[in-house]
């Protein structure tokens, strides 16, 4: 008796365990299938809005008050030096801070410490960076309301993002190989450059693509820092005054003449087309690295 | 059995170490004295003192969970790395206080180097693998003097006829059992004096076992082996000698008895060495 109420108990769940496995692949592709909508429309909209502005004169020109011969030029040139920039200060960084956390400190209380507040910073709101940005590296360090201030400020603001993915990259890599390592008499540094490293450093740049395009779409911390939405001029140093590519499109969309609707649209495009291919030369130094770094 | 019947019996074997060790004026490689092993707050082995001779193969048998590994990883200082845990006594090797403060762990694990249970090659070639302690050891050596090392690792470890026609080939494709014997090879490329071996065939199967232990055997007249296992078999067929570690009833790991292989097999002095082998324990 207890033997069938045991076994009709365990048919039914079978059952219904068989259903959640049938219906669950349905429910995740309808998600998928939600993402992907959204981002089609998108881009089916700013093609229709925006696609015939598309031309040269939208990257060469400055911004001018007729919509027929304004361009990006100096917001382009801007967004290109400062988050290029804020890579380069962020990812060496973010991959030192991740090493030193993983590897050196092996899970010590100021390294458990550290990495609870590195987790915090990421939920900062990015205006606050931007405050930062204008108060300190502006004003307070004199740097001036210029690039260098500007990347710096997208550096900070990314810093958090990137180092946690360089903390789980490195976290993925097996202690297997770390202690083979260890117990053949190499260093900590030479653990990390031979062994850990060339096994996250993929990972790690992909954390750096996710910091890059986060800094590329950021309006409001650049607005505090730089305060500008319009320049007829290319920057000409670290310390000239910018504006960048989200600022531009706020400036054309909240005007009122639909030409600029369309060149906000056809912008939004240039600005897609710019985080591909630096995302594209990412993942090109990524297999670069690879290749060179899985060898002694 | 007490404490000090077990250090009468490790000073008889002792003596009897240096009338058969004509050549060498240190017949123990490595001497463990009154080690403790603590992981946090917890003790994990305690009073532990045990030598090791050299030419000589030591099995470390004892049921899971008694200590074993954590003895082995005290030899080389592996302990370190394991956030929290601390090591108390004294561990000699060759004399020398291997935690004393002027030794450097680094060191210390190029000249007694290890082996651990489940196959870890690194995601390099073959070569590669074997060449990694040589270069990180910064060994100044010609394009040919190289070769010649990892070849001799190699057929040292049962595995050169199997990989000499593809050197270059990646790690993860040899089997199971090669890629233990590649990572005794490469714990032997860098010339140690002591090989230290974590239950090396629990993954593997009967066949590539036997190869490892007849490999084992083959290589310690140049070596000192220190070989951790819960196969009793393998200690009784490849050791010379054996250490017998059991837990107390407060789950910390003491050694309950050690010996030659062959005593410890045939008349164990401990009751519990002897319910232990016979499989009525652990």
């Amino acid at each position: 008796m207890g033997h069938q109420v045991l076994s009709g108990a365990r048919r039914s769940g079978l059952r219904f365990r068989k259903f959640v496995d049938k219906a669950l692949p349905i429910i995740l592709s309808v998600a998928v299938f939600i993402a992907l909508a959204t981002l089609a429309a998108l881009l089916v909209t700013v093609v229709t809005w925006g696609g015939h502005r598309l031309s040269p004169i939208i990257i060469l020109n400055y911004p001018s008050a007729n919509p027929n011969e304004a361009g990006m030029r100096s917001a382009i040139l801007g967004s290109i030096f400062t988050v290029g920039l804020a890579a380069v200060i962020c990812i060496p960084l973010s991959i030192a801070t991740a090493i030193y956390l993983v590897e050196y400190s092996r899970g010590g209380r100021f390294s458990s410490i550290l990495s609870y507040n590195i987790s915090n910073l990421a939920g900062v709101p990015s205006i606050i960076f931007g405050v930062v940005g204008l108060g300190f590296l502006a004003y307070w360090l004199g740097m001036g309301r210029t690039i260098i201030t500007g990347a710096f400020t997208l550096a900070i603001l990314i810093l958090p993002l990137v180092t946690v993915t360089c903390v789980e990259a490195l976290k993925t890599v097996p202690d297997d190989l770390r202690q083979g390592a260890y117990a053949l008499g190499a260093t900590t540094f030479q653990v990390v450059r031979h062994v850990s490293l060339p096994r996250a450093l993929p990972m790690m740049l992909t954390g750096g693509i996710l910091g890059i395009s986060r800094a590329l779409g950021e309006a409001a911390p650049i607005l505090v820092v730089s305060g500008l939405l319009f320049i007829r001029e290319d920057p000409t140093s670290l310390f000239s005054r910018f504006t960048v590519m989200p600022l531009q499109l706020y400036n054309w969309i909240s005007r009122p003449q639909p030409a600029f609707i369309e060149l906000s649209s056809a912008g939004i495009i240039v600005l897609l087309l710019i985080l591909l291919s630096l995302n594209g030369a990412v993942i090109g130094l990524r297999q670069f690295l690879t290749r060179r770094l899985g060898q002694l | 059995m007490t404490i000090k019947s077990y250090n009468q019996l490790l000073t008889e074997y002792l003596e009897q170490g240096k009338d058969e060790m004509t050549d060498s004026s240190e017949p123990e490689v490595v001497r463990v004295e009154n080690v403790r092993v603590v992981y946090g707050n917890k003790i994990a082995i305690d009073n532990i003192s045990v030598s090791f001779k050299r030419h000589y193969i030591t099995a470390i048998i004892g049921p899971s969970g008694c200590g074993k590994s954590t003895l082995l990883r005290s030899i080389n200082r592996m302990n370190d790395l394991v956030p929290g845990a601390k090591v108390y006594g004294r561990v000699y090797f060759n004399g020398t206080d291997v935690y004393s403060k002027d030794v450097d762990p680094v060191f210390i694990r190029s000249r007694i180097s290890m082996v651990f249970q489940r196959p870890n090659p690194f995601p390099f070639s073959i070569f590669d693998n074997v060449a990694f302690g040589l270069r990180v050891n910064g060994f100044k050596l010609t394009k040919d003097e190289l070769y010649n090392k990892v070849k001799d690792a190699l057929i040292k470890a049962a595995l050169w006829d199997e990989v000499k026609d593809r050197l270059n080939a990646h790690a993860y494709s040899l089997s199971g059992g090669q890629q233990q014997r590649l990572c005794i090879a490469r714990a032997l490329a860098i010339d140690p004096e002591v090989l230290l071996l974590d239950e090396p065939t629990v993954s593997l199967d009967p066949i590539s076992t036997a190869r490892i232990e007849s490999l084992l055997r083959s290589i310690k007249d140049e070596y000192t082996i220190i070989i951790v296992t819960h196969n009793m078999l393998q200690a009784a067929r490849a050791s010379d000698y054996t250490t017998v570690m059991m837990p107390d009833d407060d789950m910390i790991g003491r050694i309950i008895e050690f010996g030659p292989t062959k005593e410890i097999f045939t008349n164990p002095k401990d009751k519990r060495t002897e319910d232990y082998i016979s499989g009525r324990i652990g």
